[in-house]
């Protein structure tokens, strides 16, 4: 307990972050199944979230909202950074649109062939 | 074989790299510059509590509308994707077993349970995401968070009761015209204020109330109609059955 206890949280958070990153990119790799592949891409894209919010933490800070329990005049230094939460706002919302895309694939591609393994689809191999 | 000893290589050394990057990480102590500067600017600039969306709805506005771009072009591409196209004649029987064979399980209409739960909860859950995209400078959420939430609450619909119709003319409407209020405003900020997006063309109000920060609030309702209406459309075009055109 105590080693948890002495991590910083912002590392737990990091390394996480990095095994996603990696087991996603595993998934996309080595995987034949598309949703399977789907699925690792939603992986690779938490993790890199989480990197980048990982990176923004700062010791002992709190959320960047100014109100009773952070005044304005110590919000500088209670404060995590708001700019990569900002940042993963946006790639939250870009990976769903690319998840979404990525999908409806998936579901005309079974419609042409009624399977999802992606060696059926030998035309466009390259 | 080959394969995949160059995907191991790859993962292998993707992981040496990260391994270094965690090894020689160290948690900050103090914010960078730039969030130094948000964090001590943006409230008396912008008079939004919530930093991040000072930062999401202004400081980075041409970001933001970027992004809503984005997701209304995934949209599209969904709707373009999956649209139904007129088969061939001989296709027509295929086709005939594929939608026998789809509507199957959506014969059994839901239990009574699920209807009267849906009714009662469905109007609660699209009120929560109006109150989360209309708190966003106050509090945790925002445009694209109660969008999700308003999305959902379509998903709850669809899930319960399936054979429920959704307007296809009405969701097209409202996300054509607050994307195209969105715009407006950011155009207003380059006319009244100091440039595209600048949320002060209105008064900045008291500080903290609901009715602050310029034109985030308006902003985020644009955000949050347009987000939430377009996750509605992109959940009803993956239902099995297509409703057609509008």
């Amino acid at each position: 307990m105590s080693i948890l206890a002495d991590m910083q949280i912002s590392l737990v958070v990091l390394c996480s972050g990095l095994g996603l990153i990696l087991i996603g990119l595993w998934g996309i790799l080595t995987q034949r199944n598309i949703i399977r592949m789907i699925v690792g891409f939603s992986l690779l894209d938490t993790g890199i979230h989480m990197v980048m919010v990982s990176i923004g933490y700062v010791t002992g800070g709190t959320a960047p909202i100014i109100n009773d329990a952070v005044p304005m005049a110590e919000a500088a230094s209670r404060i995590v950074d708001p700019v990569p939460s900002a940042l993963v706002l946006t790639a939250i919302v870009i990976g769903l649109g690319v998840t979404a895309v990525m999908l409806s694939f998936a579901v005309r591609m079974y419609r042409e062939r009624k399977t999802l393994m992606i060696d059926e689809f030998t035309e466009s191999r390259w | 074989m080959i394969k995949r000893i160059v995907i191991f290589l790859v993962l292998a050394m993707l992981a040496i790299i990260f391994l270094n990057l965690a090894a020689n990480y160290s948690e900050k102590t103090s914010l960078s510059p730039l969030g130094h500067y948000y964090a001590e600017q943006g409230p008396a600039e912008l008079g939004a509590a919530n930093l991040v969306t000072a930062v999401v709805v202004t400081y980075r506005g041409l970001d933001t509308l970027g992004e809503v771009t984005v997701l209304f072009i995934s949209a599209a591409g969904v709707g373009l994707l999956l649209r139904r196209t007129r088969r061939k004649e001989d296709d027509e029987d295929l086709e005939k077993g594929d939608r026998a064979e789809e509507t199957a399980g959506t014969h059994k209409p839901a239990s009574e349970i699920v209807e009267t739960a849906t009714q009662l909860l469905l109007p609660m859950v699209i009120l929560f995401g109006i109150y989360v995209f209309l708190n966003g400078h106050l509090s945790p959420g925002g445009g694209f968070q109660g969008g999700a939430i308003i999305a959902s609450g379509t998903m709850f619909l669809l899930l319960a009761l399936p054979e429920s119709h959704i307007s296809r003319l009405m969701i097209a409407m409202t996300e054509s015209l607050s994307g195209f209020s969105y715009v407006v405003i950011g155009v207003l900020g380059v006319l009244l204020a100091g440039g595209f997006l600048d949320n002060r063309i209105m008064g900045l109000g008291t500080y903290g109330n609901l009715f602050s920060a310029g034109a985030i609030p308006l902003i985020y309702v644009f955000v949050g109609l347009k987000v939430g209406f377009e996750l509605s459309a992109v959940l009803d075009r993956f239902r099995k059955e297509d409703t057609g055109p509008l």
